[in-house]
């Protein structure tokens, strides 16, 4: 998956998880909870989400990673996600 | 991906014949005009320079005749293709089919069986007038003891007849006789055989379900595309078996859909449509949203001008007209 | 005959829109179903009966507005005779402008009699069958264009609904219905306050092992070790859990814990989850999360804005350290926290870092005091000591 391919895959797995977040814009290392009005409930099912989508378990160590987009992106190139 | 090729409905018919011919010793065809002329509507071009006249036989001016022979024929273990031109002339034959074909399997309490193809042409829309352009499908359907299809697409044409073949009753095959040119898309190689015992979904959709079959398809299909573009999503199902109907196929798109129009180029009273609506309120009744409508030929004699046949006949504006019923839209 | 009257959701609410109702007369009631969706300040609501029966007559119309306590539905037990055809239709407020509910019928024939609807127009199987199984009384749909009612007429009978989010909530009536309540908090409870900075670096060590052993869909939030505390906490100091109802305090027999939960684009809401002391920590999670999405997703039940009996308001990360909060009346206390961050504690005579947490109690001093506030505080410190005893 190219980077871009990535980055779609993140957002939408936060709109899923936060439908009233659809159409805004991502800023790209804005961290999500200063972006937007996310708190840890929110947070904790994005992770739940994107370890659904990817198969990829999120130690809780590793949160603060995935506190941007393009934090997200890099841990899951990271993780070796490649579908 | 397998690859495909482009081949007339026409084409299909004459390529399945010469397959049948040259796996099976016992197939022959015979009917007026197949041999010399290559038949009515150019099926068997070539074929008796291929095969021979054993096995492509010109008969005389006499469906009764002819049909009784082949159902002889195929009483006597061979498996006869009887080309019958048009179901306008079946008319003669109807004796022959029903009588015999159609009886002797139960009539002998199973010691004889008749595995009959009957081949026949069918339909308007050619200006053939009154006498030549009928709609009997429903006719055959109401018969028990023959099996009746109709393929309504280039790759049904060219895979039914050698299931047809297989099948010890008889098994009536109807062509409607606007498709021979139409283009279609058949398999590059391999198995090109298909079933006869379901209904094929042509085009998936989920506000109305059109029902229908042979000629009448391509109209249906034309008729949901217009529709598609004011948001009105048709589900197209092509029966291809008469006799029996795959009711499954029906009733399981009805119940999604909720709404049924089925376009039949018979008339209306006592038709296949009829039929079908019957057992749709059987089955379906709770799962409606209107009732259920049919599109079918105006109850007169089939006109010969081209602005009255159209007229008489069932055509993608009427279909049209017929789903936004349902809807109420 | 058992009179269901239209129950309060809120400490200033004095009347509610009917909506809907989702069962029909004749129709068997167990406690706990969902009988009708209401419509306050606080969006729609789903309310419940609490006695087993037959619904036996529905006395007041979709659309309509019914101050609390009015009768609204009539039940009857088991063994009971039905009640008199048509009851008397009830008294009602001015009618509710256009509620989001169907349309009123022409003829205003009281819903209890639906073997025989007057129906003027054609209804298709598959819209019969439809409204049965949402509930809707058919003679309430306006049918189409052409006089038919089909699908599309029952589909447009606006019901609240996950799929349809929070629409049905309007902000600035909640913010209304918070004002009044927290105007009312303020005039008439005597609040005072306790707090306490307590050391929570064994509880967050506790959880990160825990979560460390488990997938992600599996692990806890804070809160809920933090809700488990104070529900034991509670059980030792009752005087911080129950109502103050006419003059006087009505200790709950369980810790029915509001849960604060803001709401995106703002509106606060602190609907309860109920005997919160009897559940494990993993449905405590299960039951956080699922509360959180239906608040977000403006599905609530009664039960959950009227049974409250103490009320617990975690600012969360990011915030201020404290918070010092107003009682929802009528309960008798509330519970803030701040933030979690690493400040600087003594021990043994040193100063080191640790994970801190400011627990603040607001109590209603008619009923409790500081001293039992206090009591409550320290207890809640023991037991977060020892994070794996809970």
């Amino acid at each position: 998956m190219t980077d871009a391919e990535l980055a779609e895959l993140v957002k939408s797995t936060l709109i899923k998880v936060a439908p009233d977040l659809e159409g805004e814009v991502f800023a790209a290392d804005k961290v999500f909870r200063e972006q937007f009005e996310v708190d840890s409930m929110d947070l904790l099912n994005f992770f739940i989400a994107l370890h659904q989508a990817t198969g990829i378990d999120i130690p809780e160590r590793d949160y603060g990673k995935l506190e941007t987009l393009s934090g997200c992106v890099a841990y899951l190139k990271a993780k070796g996600y490649e579908q | 991906m397998t690859k495909t090729r482009n081949i007339t409905y026409r084409d299909a018919v004459r390529e399945a014949l010469i397959e049948a011919l040259e796996r099976d010793p016992r197939v022959f065809l015979m009917g007026e005009d197949v041999g010399r002329y290559g038949g009515a509507y150019a099926c068997s071009k070539g074929l008796l320079g291929k095969f021979g006249e054993e096995r492509i036989r010109d008969t005389p001016l006499s469906e009764l005749g002819f049909v009784g022979a082949g159902i002889g024929a195929a009483l006597g273990g061979m498996r006869p293709i009887v080309e019958i031109m048009t179901v306008n002339f079946s008319l003669l034959a109807l004796d022959q089919i029903v009588n015999n074909a159609a009886t002797l399997r139960h009539m002998s309490g199973g010691q004889l069986s008749v595995p009959i193809v009957i081949r026949m042409a069918t339909g308007a829309g050619r200006q053939l007038a009154a006498q030549h352009s009928h709609s009997f499908e429903c006719w055959y359907a109401h018969v028990p003891g023959i099996r009746v299809v109709a393929p309504a697409t280039v790759a049904d044409a060219r895979g039914m007849l050698s299931t047809a073949l297989l099948d010890p009753d008889p098994v009536i095959i109807f062509e409607h006789a606007t498709l021979y040119n139409d283009e279609g898309e058949v398999a590059a190689k391999g198995d090109l055989d298909v079933d006869l015992d379901k209904a094929a979904t042509r085009r998936p959709g989920n506000d109305a379900t059109l029902i229908t079959y042979g000629g009448s398809l391509k109209k249906c299909l034309a008729a949901a595309e217009a529709l598609a573009a004011d948001g009105i999503s048709c589900e197209v199902i092509d029966l291809r078996t008469l006799r029996p109907l795959d009711d499954a196929a029906i009733m399981a798109s009805v119940r999604r859909t909720h709404r049924a129009v089925i376009v039949d180029e018979g008339w209306r009273s006592g038709s296949l449509a009829a039929e079908i609506s019957a057992r749709i309120m059987e089955q379906a009744l709770y799962d409606l949203d209107a009732p259920v409508a049919r599109v079918c030929s105006a109850e007169v004699p089939i006109p010969y001008p081209r602005h009255l046949e159209i007229a008489a006949t069932p055509q993608p504006e009427t279909i049209i007209g017929a789903v936004r019923g349902v809807l109420r839209r | 005959m058992i009179e269901f009257r239209m129950p309060s959701l809120g400490a200033d609410m004095d009347a509610g829109t009917l909506v809907e109702w989702l069962k029909k007369p004749g129709d068997p009631v167990r406690r706990g179903d969902i009988i009708a969706v209401v419509e306050t300040q606080k969006g729609a609501i789903e309310i419940e009966v609490f006695d087993d029966g037959v619904l036996d007559a529905t006395l007041a119309k979709p659309g309509e507005k019914v101050p609390v306590g009015h009768v609204i539905a009539t039940i009857r037990r088991i063994d009971e005779a039905p009640g008199r055809a048509g009851g008397a239709p009830l008294a009602t407020v001015e009618p509710a402008k256009a509620a989001p509910a169907a349309t009123t019928p022409k003829e205003a024939a009281p819903l209890s009699r639906p073997e025989i609807p007057t129906l003027h127009s054609a209804v298709t199987p598959a819209a019969r069958r439809r409204a049965a199984e949402l509930g809707i009384d058919l003679t309430a749909i306006k049918p189409g264009s052409d006089g038919v009612v089909g699908l599309e007429q029952v589909e447009a009978v606006k019901r609240p609904g996950p799929e349809r989010g929070p629409a049905g909530i309007s902000f600035e009536e909640m913010r209304k219905a918070i004002a009044a309540a927290m105007a009312k908090s303020h005039r008439e409870i005597p609040h005072y306050y306790v707090s306490s900075m307590i050391d929570v670096s064994p509880l967050i060590a506790w959880l990160e092992a825990e979560n460390a052993r488990r997938l992600v869909p599996a692990r806890l939030l804070y809160a809920v070790p933090l809700i488990r505390a104070l529900a034991l906490a509670l059980a030792k100091t009752p005087e911080l859990n129950g109502h103050y109802i006419d003059e006087r305090f009505v200790p709950a027999e369980h810790v029915n814990m509001g849960i604060a939960i803001a709401m995106r684009g703002g509106g606060l809401i602190a609907p309860a989850i109920c005997k919160v002391e009897t559940l494990s920590m993993d449905l405590l999670m299960d039951k956080l999360r699922d509360l959180v999405a239906r608040v977000r997703g403006g599905r609530l039940r009664s039960s959950e804005l009227s049974e409250g009996t103490v009320t617990f308001s975690n600012l969360g990360e990011e915030t201020a350290d404290e918070v010092l909060p107003l009682i929802y009346p009528p309960q008798v206390a509330i519970i803030g926290c701040g933030k979690i961050a690493e400040r600087p504690w003594v021990s043994e005579g040193k100063v080191i870092v640790r994970r801190t947490l400011t627990v603040s109690v607001a109590g209603d001093h008619r009923v409790n005091d500081g001293r039992r506030a206090a009591q409550f505080l320290s207890r809640l410190e023991q037991l977060l000591r020892s994070p794996a005893t809970l």
